[in-house]
């Protein structure tokens, strides 16, 4: 009780507000960085196999998705300009004392997303006078371009959890910098391939999510099944690789930073045979309560060997782990993560299965409301994978080296909940703008393939015209609205 | 060595940020003045236009500055962002309103969404300059110190507002300058006119500005002033003025291919005169450039991966420009976006 007054009393009132600000915008951020990374690929393969065949519905549904990664790039970008602005805004001391030993990483990524930004400018805008073999080819650069500026992030991501490529000198400062070691940290490798599958099965799964929804309300054209096959084979592939990625970063965490693997188990006291406890809440005073315990099974998973020693959280002192509320989050996260990876496998199982034995989708409703839901599961994996390696990370910004605390701002913690209050303000107008939008397209849409039948085309009613030519503007006199 | 090379690319990567992401600004400030609905279209009609494919690469040099700073110079990253706390915590939201408001306004379809997310957009573009601005002005005035904790004064005083009002000037000046540039590309020459007559009223705002701001320099910022008054600085404010002049002898007639070039020039060699002008300094006088350099292993990576950008990036950024000029690049219509009829495939 004593010790964690004291901490308290060490820690500045900005940090709360710091962190929340943090966590909020880049828990938003993060919504969209799947379909920033793997919606080109997905559009590309779509675009690919349109040009193959000559087929006008792959062009089709690449062409509107096109649409949505022009709304969705732009606002991925400022949210990521934001999340810049933040390191110095709210970790001012972490840039001051380590912004040159692991800053090299995002000069990688600013120059892919560079990059990525004239790509993006040129396949979006490409599409009506470009030869479409051309146009083709200019953007099949794009993944491979998310795929870098990912490893600036991730590098970056990875050397705050073991920082690595610098000495200390005698006031504690970082000297000797090795830039090669400062990027290639021991989790770099773990957390980056672990980052792009996650990417690839989410997108995959969110935007199959939409025509899944479609089946089921009975729109079982060639156009839905297509928009629903591509995105989702893509990631049914992926969810098995991503599964394996999964459990081998894991280890890696056990590995390489034992007191957060405790902390994401909830492993108290270092002892071999520990058991595997599934949800459950840890107690300061070490106990757990709820969850289901499963004897044994940590210390297997961990080792492969019910004799495999797990450090535990009292390996350290209190002031160097993560408290039990943080452990006890960063634990929910993980498994929350881990068990919708799970369910996903099994869909991704199914839908194999089927592929390979009959060549044929499911017919079965449950596989389309399971897909349908695989969407948004997925983004909520993700979430949970990042809230599990910041939390558990805690109390460290820089692992083991520098405390969240010592890199927190000296700006008042008024100024700070004031602009929390105004950035949670403007991201709930951007991102609720930004899904109304998405959803108005996709009526138009709707309405259009309703209407673009067999008809003749004079039949068809003129909608809204005057309005799209009429640019907004302030309300002048007498004007029709 | 390598940091003063680390420190003039930065400052290279700023005249950059200030000319592309500039332009893009001041289409934003001619939004705002455009005017109601009706009278306002066919200008907004341009801005549009003109801003979609390329201009919103032009903001991505924000990246790189932020990058250079916390990369090559941790120090210096950290005390203008612990001082300047409020200006650039502005900045970014302003930053996040106007860029989802340009991207979110082309889908929207009614009058009354176009209106609210053109505004959102308009408006932050006039804020956003105005507090990067303010915030340049702390540090050429050498507010910015390790000591100092994020107050007012460290930004609203007058060499702040100068900068922030400065800013917005060139913005307008460039926006309209590209615009009217544009408006040739798209045939109308009665919008060449407009933007050109808005053009020269903005140049004249940023020449008046600038002739304040260097006497207000001369009492509070007297380092920055006395770098700007001899040697290289003084060289490139004669070049600014020489820009300036050319720039407004050449809005006198129809937009060619010159009057952006000049335009830039303006502004580029502004930006780079005030870095001149603060040498050796970061912050003039208490942090120097030597001072502020992270690890000098670090810088030379810096530069190789800027040399790698310069590679890469430029030929992409050249090509997409030509692309545009070229007329190769254009949005896609909602008849795109629609079915067609099963008896003409497409």
């Amino acid at each position: 009780m004593h010790t964690t007054a004291l901490l308290l009393a060490d820690v500045p009132a900005q940090t709360l507000p710091a962190r929340s600000m943090m966590a909020f915008t880049l828990a938003s951020h993060i919504i969209l960085v799947p379909l920033g990374v793997a919606l080109p690929l997905i559009t590309l393969v779509m675009h690919g196999h349109g040009l193959r065949r000559g087929d006008a519905t792959a062009l089709l549904l690449a062409r509107r998705w096109s649409a949505v990664m022009a709304v969705q790039f732009a606002i991925g970008v400022v949210t990521g300009t934001v999340l810049s602005f933040e390191f110095g805004l709210l970790w001012p001391g972490m840039m001051g004392r380590w912004g040159d030993v692991f800053g090299i990483g995002f000069g990688v990524e600013a120059w892919a997303f560079f990059l990525e930004a004239v790509l993006i400018a040129i396949y979006l805008y490409g599409w009506r006078r470009l030869p479409s073999r051309t146009h083709f080819l200019l953007g099949l650069p794009l993944p491979l371009v998310a795929l870098l500026g990912a490893f600036g992030i991730l590098a970056a991501n990875s050397w705050m959890n073991t920082p690595r490529g610098f000495t200390l000198d005698s006031a504690g400062n970082p000297v000797d910098v090795k830039i090669w070691k400062a990027v290639f940290t021991p989790m770099f490798g773990p957390e980056y391939w672990h980052f792009v599958f996650a990417m690839f099965v989410t997108a995959g799964y969110v935007v199959a999510g939409v025509y899944a929804v479609g089946w089921l309300r009975g729109r079982r054209d060639r156009y839905h099944r297509l928009g629903f096959t591509i995105p989702f084979t893509l990631a049914a592939v992926c969810t098995p690789v991503q599964f394996m990625l999964g459990d081998s970063i894991a280890r890696q965490v056990f590995h390489k930073q034992p007191v957060k693997f405790a902390g994401m188990e909830i492993v108290w006291k270092t002892a071999t045979h520990q058991p595997e406890y599934l949800f459950g809440r840890l107690h300061p005073d070490g106990t757990v309560s709820g969850g289901i315990r499963i004897p044994q099974l940590d210390s297997v998973l961990a080792g492969f060997r019910p004799d495999t020693q797990v450090t535990g959280l009292t390996s350290v002192p209190a002031d160097d782990r993560p408290t039990a509320t943080q452990a006890t989050i960063a634990h929910f996260a993980f498994d929350t993560m881990v068990g919708i990876g799970s369910l996903l496998l099994l869909l991704a199982l199914w839908y194999g299965v089927l592929w390979l034995w009959r060549r044929r989708l499911p017919v079965s409703p449950w596989f389309f409301r399971a897909a349908a839901c695989a969407g948004v599961a997925s983004v909520a994996a993700v979430e949970c994978g990042w809230i599990t390696t910041e939390v558990g990370r805690q109390p460290w910004i820089v692992y083991q080296n520098m405390r969240v605390a010592e890199a927190v701002t000296a700006t008042r913690s008024t100024s700070l909940w004031i602009m929390f209050a105004v950035v949670v303000v403007v991201y709930v107008f951007v991102f609720g703008s930004f899904l109304a939008v998405l959803l108005k397209m996709r009526t138009r849409w709707r309405l259009a393939d309703a209407r673009g039948g067999p008809r003749p085309p004079e039949e068809t009613p003129q909608p809204e015209l005057p309005e799209t030519d009429t640019p907004y503007g302030p309300r002048s006199a007498g004007s029709r609205l | 060595m390598i940091a003063g090379v680390v420190a003039v690319v930065l400052l290279l990567v700023i005249a950059a940020y200030a000319s592309g992401g500039g332009t893009d600004y001041g289409a934003g400030f001619w939004d705002l003045t455009a005017g109601g609905a009706e009278r306002g279209s066919r200008p907004r009609w341009l801005i549009d236009h003109a801003m979609e494919p390329v201009w919103e690469v032009n903001n991505v040099w924000l990246i790189f500055v932020l990058v250079i700073m916390w990369t090559g110079f941790p120090v210096f990253f950290q005390q203008v962002f612990v001082t300047m706390w409020l200006p650039l915590a502005l900045a970014a939201v302003g930053i996040v309103l106007r860029g989802a408001g340009f991207a979110l306004r082309r889908p929207v379809r009614r009058l009354a969404g176009r209106r609210l997310y053109g505004a959102v957009f308009a408006v932050s573009s006039l804020l956003t300059p105005f507090f990067l601005g303010a915030a340049a002005g702390g540090v050429a005035s050498g507010r910015v110190t390790a000591t100092t904790t994020a107050s007012t004064d460290a930004w609203a005083n007058l060499t702040s507002l100068l900068f922030g009002l400065l800013a917005i000037a060139t913005t307008a000046m460039l926006g309209a300058v590209f615009l009217a540039a544009d408006a040739r590309r798209f045939d109308a020459p009665d919008l060449d006119r407009y933007f050109r007559r808005r053009a020269f009223g903005a140049l004249a705002a940023v020449a008046v500005l600038a002739v304040v701001t260097l006497f207000v320099t001369h009492g509070d910022a007297h380092h920055v002033w006395h770098g700007l008054t001899h040697g290289v600085g003084l060289l490139f404010v004669i070049v600014a003025a020489l820009a300036t002049l050319t720039t407004a002898w050449l809005l006198t007639r129809p937009s060619g291919a010159w009057s952006r070039v000049t335009a830039v020039g303006v502004v580029a060699a502004s930006v780079i005169a005030w870095g001149m002008a603060q040498r050796p300094y970061l912050v003039p006088t208490s942090l120097t450039v030597s001072e502020g350099a992270g690890a000098p292993t670090t810088l030379r990576w810096l530069a190789l991966v800027t040399l790698v950008a310069v590679v890469l990036v430029v030929p992409a950024v050249a090509f997409l420009y030509w692309l545009d000029t070229h007329g190769e690049l254009e949005g896609l219509t909602d008849t795109d976006l629609r079915q067609g009829p099963p008896t003409t495939p497409r």
